[in-house]
């Protein structure tokens, strides 16, 4: 009776079986959901964020480090604190803070860990340990700061900071979580990949109550911090030192370059900042003060202020000239027939123009390279002239990037055809009548200081440069890109040179240069130049290397506002490659004269001097 | 009888070899459950024998004593006392509430020492064994309505004791003696409708009850075209066919007013739960958000035994009791689970085979009052740990930690086993 009902029966459990089963299978193999909820719940991620790397100079004198800092957090659950104002005199806060920070952690949790103070140093840290003991669920935590030997090369070195928002969203390889420190300009950004070294990672099992519970999977998965790499700059920081003292009370820039190398030795960007301002606590409160300084302290003006050449631009023709052969060394220009003014002097061979600065020398010079000697329409023969000559000049590393090791290298400015089509609006709607300025380095023509100073390595080794950097070695094997040891040629023969380098001579024994910017055992070279300013008083320009023969040091000096070339750029440029060549300086008088100098304009007391700041950027 | 000699011989060896199995695996799952990878404990240490794993061992040992107890006591003591234990159980039910402790929240537990038992867990084999001896009366015919009530009465009152003590999920599991009725001789027309009433309950929590009538008059309006071609076309059909419909449509208002009415909030919300998951995950919905990720998180292989990670770090709740599939989901994936359902319907099958041999009515229906409580138990169980069930206090036989509940199911068992050696002794009825 009724047995056929077991049938029924079995096949009703049957049913449901399956449908367990089915139910598990889209659980388990085809819904992956299950699986990141469950790593969320279970497994902690610990960031060991390892130390940065350090960095030196070119003797292996210390410029940063890291100094460990601790950070104090507590865990509400565990933390018992029976003396609370015992507790605020130890730690040295307040009974607010102690109350508000306190309320805060539970909020947040009252299992997981929060900050309770932030960056204490080793000696409060010191301090506190015997304390401890009294204040169970309170632990420390090491982090570290960057820690500045010098303050003189802060600009060049950039610094550490919290990762921005919009970093935060653009980076590519999804490394940075917020929070993060990040080199933020200079070399620190340049070099971040290498120095921030390698993140690593714990991961710990937790429980629902969020206590740990081991490592996960006994820790296979996890990754040993690695300490980031240093980097061996070819800074020489005494020199550094010297030429940011130099430059104390003025708005400007010394860059000085080993000619046979590329390597920086010194680069100062004034005015300047204190670096280590800008670690830890004080971050916010000082940055924006320096942000909002007109004088614009965070800039670092020798990759990224934009200057004209001025006069020293002239070296440039010059050997442009001859190597289109246009002019030589006995090619003479009188004033006469030029719209550029000049001083009272007869008229000059390039020898003697460079010597003098001579204006209309180098415009008549110009006019030839870009007419070419030939008639016809002056629209179109100013095209073509002007292009060969762009071509040319562009080789020197105007208008484009050098590829130096820092952020923010701006690439300035070599107007060429398509630059004056745009500016003139359309083709042929410019001749040579327009923009003949630019034959003495005014008018369109843009720079950087690193630019020249570069100019002035290339002068030094008679046609050549190798792209300036200022690390020389990246880690233990102190390994550096092949693109900084590879010499780039500027396509002037070097003979067209020796002229060039006659004229410098002159120009600083008897020329531009005044006394002051003449060292009376070393036999430097250089040109005088006077960048035009509409705004106010004109930048004064130095460029030289030295000595004449086997050239050891390039250098390149702006001062804005000093006026003339010859007054304040020359003068602290020969002092700088005194010191360098000699490891000391002799002429006293003139070290302290300039030392004090001070060519700050009486602008930048006033409202009119945000604009003035702004001139010498975005020229 | 002299036979009793010979237990061993006549024990269904096979039906002991699952028993076996699922309490050496069952036992594993709690070790691992309770196992800390910082500070695992080792059997000398007197700690392990406070923890879960350590009292599960101690109630596999003490079931291995009744288990013999089971065995000496003459196959004929079960049926001729079955109303007295019945009784028996009825009175500490009754007490329960006046003499008992309580334990998450339902007050349902006697304490002996350290030692907790709930008579709710016993109330079934009781209420088995008497509805068995019950139907052993060749008169009784349940077909007819004077022996339903009978019946019914049998599985009521200790079903309304327990739901007293606020226990409706051991409550709910008297509703599975619907499988021993059915299997000897209700009419089909009972479990039909049971499983009517709970589409209807169910669908009155998901729609409004005018969308419940709407398709019940279209059902009703196919009936209607398609019947004649089965039935006669008389009156009286159409007539008893109208009362029908229209008892289900009552039936359906009711439920739905029920639902709305009666069930107490918790109660409707851990229903709802079940019909959107996304409902309170932090809250009501967490247990079986954290099931399900358990579970969902073992893949197909599973992460190994010891490896789960959800089920240790006391993410789901109740996790060596209720929840114990989780570990076995988790640790053993999709394989394992699968591997499990196969198993426990293959021990289902045995039994209802060995049911089906018995001479004797007594046995019989008692061997499927010990399927139908296995199945609702395996049913809600998994089902709710997988969220296709409301979560009820409801353990896994064998699995689940617990002294109650790894006693109560092996004195079911066993007591069947013990009938099923003794059935060449029986009378055929």
């Amino acid at each position: 009776m009724f047995t056929q009902r077991r049938n029924l029966i079995f096949l009703f459990f049957g049913i449901i079986g399956l449908l367990f089963i089915g139910k598990l299978f889209f659980l388990q193999v085809v819904d992956d959901t299950y699986e990141k909820a469950a790593d969320n719940n279970a497994i902690r991620k610990i960031i060991q964020i390892p130390f940065r790397g350090e960095v030196y100079d070119r003797f292996g004198k210390l410029i940063v480090y890291n100094t460990p800092v601790y950070d104090l957090y507590m865990i509400p659950l565990k933390a018992v604190v029976k003396d609370t104002n015992h507790f605020c005199q130890v730690f040295r806060v307040t009974r607010e803070y102690f109350i508000k920070t306190t309320q805060r952690a539970r909020a947040y949790s009252r299992v997981k860990p929060s900050l309770f103070l932030k960056h204490l140093s080793k000696e409060d840290f010191a301090s506190v340990q015997d304390a401890m003991v009294d204040f169970p669920g309170f632990f420390f935590e090491t982090n570290a700061f960057r820690t500045y030997q010098s303050r003189s090369f802060s600009n060049a070195l950039g610094y550490v900071a919290e990762i921005s928002p919009t970093a935060l969203v653009d980076q590519k390889d999804d490394y940075y979580r917020q929070g993060d420190y990040v080199g933020i300009s200079g070399i620190e950004s340049f070099y971040e990949e290498t120095l921030r070294g390698q993140r690593g990672v714990k991961y710990r099992m937790v429980n629902s109550n969020g206590v740990e519970k081991g490592d996960y999977k006994n820790g296979s998965l996890n990754i040993n911090p690695i300490s980031g790499n240093n980097l061996y700059t070819s800074i020489d920081l005494e020199i550094q030192e010297y030429a940011d003292s130099l430059m104390q009370h003025k708005v400007g820039s010394v860059v000085a370059i080993e000619p046979s190398t590329g390597e920086i030795l010194a680069m100062v960007s004034a005015p300047s900042y204190d670096a280590s301002l800008l670690t830890g606590n004080n971050f916010s409160n000082y940055y924006q003060q320096l942000a909002l300084d007109p004088m614009k302290p965070l800039l670092n003006r020798p990759p990224s202020a934009y200057y004209r050449p001025g006069s020293t631009f002239k070296l440039v023709q010059a050997l442009v000239g001859q190597q289109l052969g246009f002019i030589g060394p006995g090619t003479v220009y009188s004033h006469a027939g030029a719209p550029v003014k000049c001083h009272v002097h007869g008229p000059v061979d390039l020898r003697g123009a460079i010597r003098v600065s001579c204006n209309p020398y180098f415009y008549h010079a110009f006019r030839k390279m870009i007419y070419d000697n030939t008639s016809g329409d002056t629209y179109e023969r100013s095209a073509t002239g002007l292009q060969r000559w762009a071509d040319l000049v562009a080789n020197f590393g105007f208008g484009r990037k050098l590829g130096v090791d820092l952020g923010n290298e701006k690439k300035g400015i070599l107007p060429n055809v398509d630059y004056y089509n745009a500016v003139y609006k359309g083709e042929k709607s410019w001749k040579f009548s327009n923009i003949y300025s630019i034959s003495i380095g005014e008018g369109e023509i843009v720079v950087s200081p690193l630019k020249m100073a570069n100019l002035a390595a290339i002068i030094a080794n008679r046609g050549w440069y190798i792209p300036p950097h200022v690390v020389k070695g990246v880690g233990l094997a102190k390994s550096i890109d092949p693109f900084y040891k590879t010499p780039v040629k500027v396509g002037v023969e070097a003979k067209y040179f020796n002229v060039v380098i006659d004229g410098m001579q002159d120009a600083v024994a008897n020329g531009t240069v005044g006394p002051d910017g003449k060292i009376p055992d070393i036999l430097m070279v250089g040109k005088t130049g006077t960048s035009q300013n509409q705004k106010g008083k004109d930048h004064s320009i130095f460029i030289a290397f030295a000595p004449r023969d086997n050239p050891k040091i390039a250098i390149a000096v702006f001062v804005e506002n000093a006026g003339f070339g010859g007054s304040a750029a020359a003068p602290i440029a020969s002092l700088v490659v005194e010191k360098y060549l000699k490891r000391k300086v002799d002429r006293k008088a003139v070290e302290t004269k300039f030392l004090n100098m001070n060519y700050l304009p009486n602008a930048y007391g006033g409202i009119a001097r945000k604009k003035l700041a702004i001139d010498s950027t975005k020229k | 009888m002299t036979d009793s000699n010979h237990i061993q011989g006549r024990l269904d060896w096979i039906t002991v070899g699952f028993y076996v199995f699922f309490i050496g695996l069952g036992w594993l799952n709690i070790y691992s459950a309770v196992y800390s990878p910082d500070a695992p404990l080792s059997f000398s240490d007197p700690a392990f024998y406070d923890s879960n794993a350590g009292k599960q061992l101690v109630w596999i040992g003490t079931s291995l004593v009744l288990i013999v107890c089971i065995l000496v006591i003459d196959f004929r003591f079960f049926e001729s006392f079955a109303l007295f234990i019945y009784l028996g159980l009825l009175l500490l039910l009754i007490a329960v509430p006046f003499l008992g402790v309580t334990i998450n929240g339902s007050h349902s537990w006697f304490k002996f020492g350290s030692a907790t038992i709930q008579p709710a867990e016993f109330a079934k084999t009781a209420t088995a064994l008497l509805l068995a001896k019950y139907l052993n009366d060749p008169l009784v015919n349940l077909s007819k309505f004077s022996y339903q009530w009978k019946a019914a009465l049998i599985i009521g009152i200790p079903m309304v004791l327990i739901i007293g003590s606020n226990e409706t999920g051991s409550a709910l599991v008297f509703a599975s003696f619907i499988i021993l009725l059915y299997r000897e001789g209700l009419p089909g027309t009972y479990p039909a409708l049971f499983m009517g009433g709970i589409v209807l309950f169910v669908s009155a929590l998901l729609v409004k009850a005018w969308v419940i009538l709407l398709v019940l008059v279209l059902l009703t309006g196919l009936l209607v075209v398609f019947l004649p071609i089965y039935m006669q076309r008389d009156p009286k059909t159409y007539v008893l066919l109208s009362g029908a419909i229209a008892g289900i449509m009552t039936l359906a208002l009711l439920v739905d007013w029920v639902v709305n009415n009666v069930l107490k909030e918790h109660q409707r919300n851990r229903i709802r739960v079940l019909i959107d998951p996304g409902f309170d995950p932090r809250g009501l919905g967490y247990q079986v958000t954290q099931s399900k990720i358990a579970i969902g998180s073992g893949g197909f292989w599973g992460k190994g035994f010891l490896g789960g990670t959800q089920t240790k770090f006391d993410f789901v709740p109740e996790q060596s009791t209720d929840m114990v599939f989780c570990t076995i989901g988790e640790e053993h994936g999709f394989i394992g689970v699968m591997l499990m359902i196969l198993l426990f319907l293959g021990f289902l099958w045995r039994l209802m085979y060995l049911a089906d041999s018995q001479r004797s009515r007594f046995a019989r229906a008692y061997g499927y009052g010990l399927v139908g409580i296995l199945f609702f138990h395996f049913l809600v169980n998994i089902g709710m740990t997988i969220g296709l069930m409301p979560i009820m206090g409801i353990p896994l036989p064998f699995f689940s930690y617990g002294g109650s509940s790894l006693w109560s199911f092996t004195i079911l068992l066993f007591i069947f086993l013990k009938l099923d050696s003794h059935r060449s002794d029986m009378l055929s009825r």
